[in-house]
């Protein structure tokens, strides 16, 4: 949404290693616009938060520059930074009252006393807790002191907000009503958020932008929608949302399409071309599970059976665990809108559109 | 539907009211609870309550003595010092009787007493108990027991020893405590200042004061950073220091105590160095042991470890992600310890800073062996009364005034920051 517009931070070849031997990060290259939420997301050990430490002047890069509003941060300390940051587990000081908690970023500006009071005031009536200035961290719920935490990072009126795990120590209801919150308040004031996580839902939920980590790589740069719907790889199709995979040999190129034989004789099936370049290429082919339709054969040349193994209830619908072509892990997921009489063991027939299939690297 | 709400006692299933139906239930728990404490309230009881009551009774007991004499002080009661110079004949009669039949032992020990009241009342005495038992196997009868007394010898016309009596003759005594600061009776049982030459208690107290408020500055100005640095270093390399921390516990006092006699003596390890770097001439050796100097720096190193594990143990929970952010809020290195950091660590410096000097206070060994003759502390006292003089009742007024000085500072430390934050690991 914001790809036009200048950017404004920005990581320039940016490598990481903590040690001399590995590195953490490499060749990271990553644009973030003014007002954008963007999401770092992969598995732990996967740079992200190495990453946001260098960001926030924690980590120094072993090679690289980040700019921030086209200034670069390096030689920068963090107290200068001007960069609010919420902490995995809060990071709220103990010994002082959630109003002091406020007041510490501004009265180490040198704000004067009645300011103070009005921001502080503020900030805790924008996360709904105006009245529990006077109490400690410790007498908060978990969510309470989240959003003290968030409070705290933006009562100084910082140029960016980075957020470690905000929500990791809470419950999943509470988890994903800070989700909304925490997008609203960004929707509010427009500040630039840099998030961290390794919940994909939390990144869905949240984020204009995600920038998929594996491995100190970003794996793809994208909104959402196409994370899900187009990932480029197999690392992102398998870590963003459920993902069949079935392998497979590229055996006929077609501008944007492809053919692919499946590996054990299973049949070809007609893919889109997304990480395979020429014919005799191995693949990974990636289908999501609502994109299978079963006892219907309309469709063009993908159709295939498969064996039920498994019949899992859900309420809205009913996860079954298919094993079609070799791959026994195989899932679909039928709407329960109770014309389904399968069992276990059943033969099903099953079909999809070959844009929904993408030939990926294996 | 209608809830009945009644203010009646609960009651189980079965009708028994709730309160006695739990009590039941959990007599088997609090029985076997109260049997698994039992033995170390007993050895607590044995061991450290009756010591220390037995302590505190010796410090005010007078009774020895009024078990000695009892008819001589039923009669020095009547003895009215306004009207007459000296006590009444009766006084003199009980005495001579008392000392003619009274046990030596006993008299013995009495006499020392009196002593601590008047000195030359032992002396005397034992004179007089020589006469006196002369007089008895010629089986004389004396006209005047007062005459008699004085012409065994003149002292017994002399109205202050007499006076001295005063403060034995009851069963309870606040002498000792008054001796331990410096202080004992006059002839009309005014308290008041001792000889000159005679108050040290005083003068030891404060030194056992400074040294020990000393102490604690220096080891907290010493420990604060090893424990920062044992609580933040990785694993692998904090254990090492641990031990070099802990290697103290490992090794004897007396050899630690010795080791550093030999360290700061004038011709010891520290003056040759500064010698061989000609810091200072041969002549100008540093005098750093024998004194207060010598046990400054001895007890420092040897108290180290109780303010270092209280500390890291508060460090050590101290999230590393506070300096982070602080810094992170906008404050500098120096302002995020000020204000996060060393705030978060006040129970560990107040519980070690409360251990180091309860038992800087009351420290004995080093102060005597490398405290020389002006870095003695009341501890010394304490045991030379204990093993020399053998006058017990003003060690346990010293260790009783000790014990009240911890009290009092366990109640200000309760008072200011509150017992339940300190932490000792």
């Amino acid at each position: 949404m914001n790809d036009t517009s200048q950017s404004f931070v920005k990581f320039e070849k940016i490598d990481k290693s903590y040690d001399g031997e590995v590195l953490v990060v490499k060749n990271l290259n990553l644009d973030i616009a003014k007002g954008e939420f963007v999401t770092m997301l992969g598995p732990s050990g996967s740079g992200k938060t190495t990453t946001l430490m260098m960001l926030a002047g924690f980590e120094t890069p072993t090679n690289g520059e980040i700019f921030l509003d086209t200034k670069p941060i390096s030689k920068i300390p963090p107290y200068e930074r001007e960069i609010g940051m919420v902490f995995q587990n809060y990071a709220l000081f103990p010994h002082m009252t959630v109003a002091e908690n406020l007041s510490f970023p501004l009265e180490v500006r040198k704000i004067s006393k009645p300011d103070i009071k009005e921001k502080v005031q503020k900030a805790l009536d924008m996360v709904e807790l105006g009245n529990f200035g006077t109490r400690f961290p410790a007498q908060l719920s978990g969510g309470q002191q989240q959003r003290v935490a968030l409070a705290r990072a933006l009562v100084f009126e910082p140029r960016l907000v980075l957020m470690d795990e905000p929500l990791g120590a809470l419950d999943k209801n509470l988890r994903e009503q800070m989700q909304y919150e925490i997008k609203h308040i960004h929707d509010r004031i427009g500040i630039t958020v840099v998030y961290v996580t390794h919940d994909q839902s939390e990144a869905l939920t949240m984020s204009n932008r995600i920038a998929v980590f594996n491995d100190g790589v970003v794996e793809q740069l994208s909104t959402p929608d196409i994370l899900y719907e187009k990932p480029e790889n197999s690392f992102v199709a398998k870590f963003i949302g459920e993902n069949n995979t079935l392998n497979g040999v590229v055996r006929e190129v077609n501008g944007s399409s492809c053919t692919v034989e499946l590996d054990g004789g299973f049949g070809m099936v007609k893919a889109l071309k997304i990480n395979v370049n020429e014919v005799g290429e191995k693949t990974q082919l990636s289908i999501r599970p609502e994109r299978v339709s079963i006892d219907n054969l309309t469709s063009d040349s993908n159709n295939f059976s498969g064996k039920i193994e498994e019949l899992i209830y859900l309420g809205d619908h009913i996860r079954a665990r298919l094993d079609v072509c070799g791959n026994n892990e195989f899932i679909v997921k039928v709407p329960n809108e109770g014309s389904f009489q399968h069992k276990e063991g059943d033969e099903l027939k099953l079909s999809w559109n070959s844009e929904d299939v993408r030939a990926l690297d294996l | 539907m209608e809830v009945p709400i009644s203010t009646a006692e609960l009651l189980t299933t079965d009708g028994i009211p709730l309160k006695q139906s739990l009590r039941k239930a959990e007599r088997r728990n609090k029985l076997r609870a109260f049997l698994l404490v039992f033995p170390l309230l007993l050895f607590i009881f044995v061991t450290f309550v009756m010591p220390i009551g037995d302590m505190l009774l010796r410090s005010v007991d007078d009774s020895q003595i009024n078990s000695v004499f009892p008819n001589t002080f039923d009669e020095y009661k009547n003895w009215d010092k306004g009207a007459d110079e000296l006590p009444p004949e009766e006084v003199y009669k009980s005495l001579f009787f008392e000392l003619a039949n009274g046990d030596k032992r006993q008299i013995g020990k009495a006499l020392t007493r009196m002593n601590y009241a008047k000195s030359g009342w032992k002396s005397l005495i034992k004179k007089t108990t020589r006469e006196i038992k002369k007089i008895v196997k010629k089986g004389e009868e004396p006209v005047s027991y007062k005459d008699t007394f004085i012409k065994i010898n003149k002292f017994w016309g002399d109205p202050t020893y007499w006076y001295s009596f005063n403060q034995m003759v009851n069963d309870r005594s606040s002498i000792y405590y008054w001796n331990a600061l410096d202080r004992t009776f006059n002839e009309d049982g005014d308290v008041v200042l001792q000889d000159e030459k005679r108050r040290m208690y005083i003068k030891t107290w404060l030194r056992t004061f400074k040294v020990s408020v000393y102490v604690t500055i220096f080891c907290l100005i010493l420990g604060f950073p090893v424990a920062h640095l044992l609580a933040n270093l990785p694993l692998r390399y904090s254990n090492l220091l641990m031990i070099f921390v802990l290697l103290p516990f490992w090794t004897s006092l007396l050899v630690r105590t010795t080791a550093w006699i030999v360290m700061l003596q004038q011709n010891g390890v520290i003056n040759g160095i500064l010698v061989w770097l000609g810091v200072i001439s041969d002549d100008g050796r540093i005098q750093m042991v024998y004194n207060e100097v010598g046990t400054l720096i001895a007890m420092t190193q040897i108290l180290l470890p109780f303010m270092i594990l209280p500390l890291y143990s508060v460090m050590r929970v101290i999230p590393k992600s506070h300096m982070r952010a602080a810094q992170n809020l906008g404050a500098k290195p120096v302002t995020a310890f000020l204000r996060v950091y060393l705030p978060q660590t006040i129970p560990g410096i107040s519980a070690g800073g409360l251990l180091v000097f309860v038992l800087a206070i009351g420290y004995f060994i080093t102060p005597e062996l490398v405290g020389g003759k002006d870095g003695k502390l009341i501890g010394s006292w304490i045991a030379y009364h204990l093993k020399t003089t053998l006058n017990w009742g003003l060690c346990a007024a010293l260790g009783a005034i000790l014990l009240g000085i911890m009290l009092i500072f366990y109640w200000l430390y309760n008072k200011i920051v509150g017992i339940d934050n300190i932490k000792l690991g």
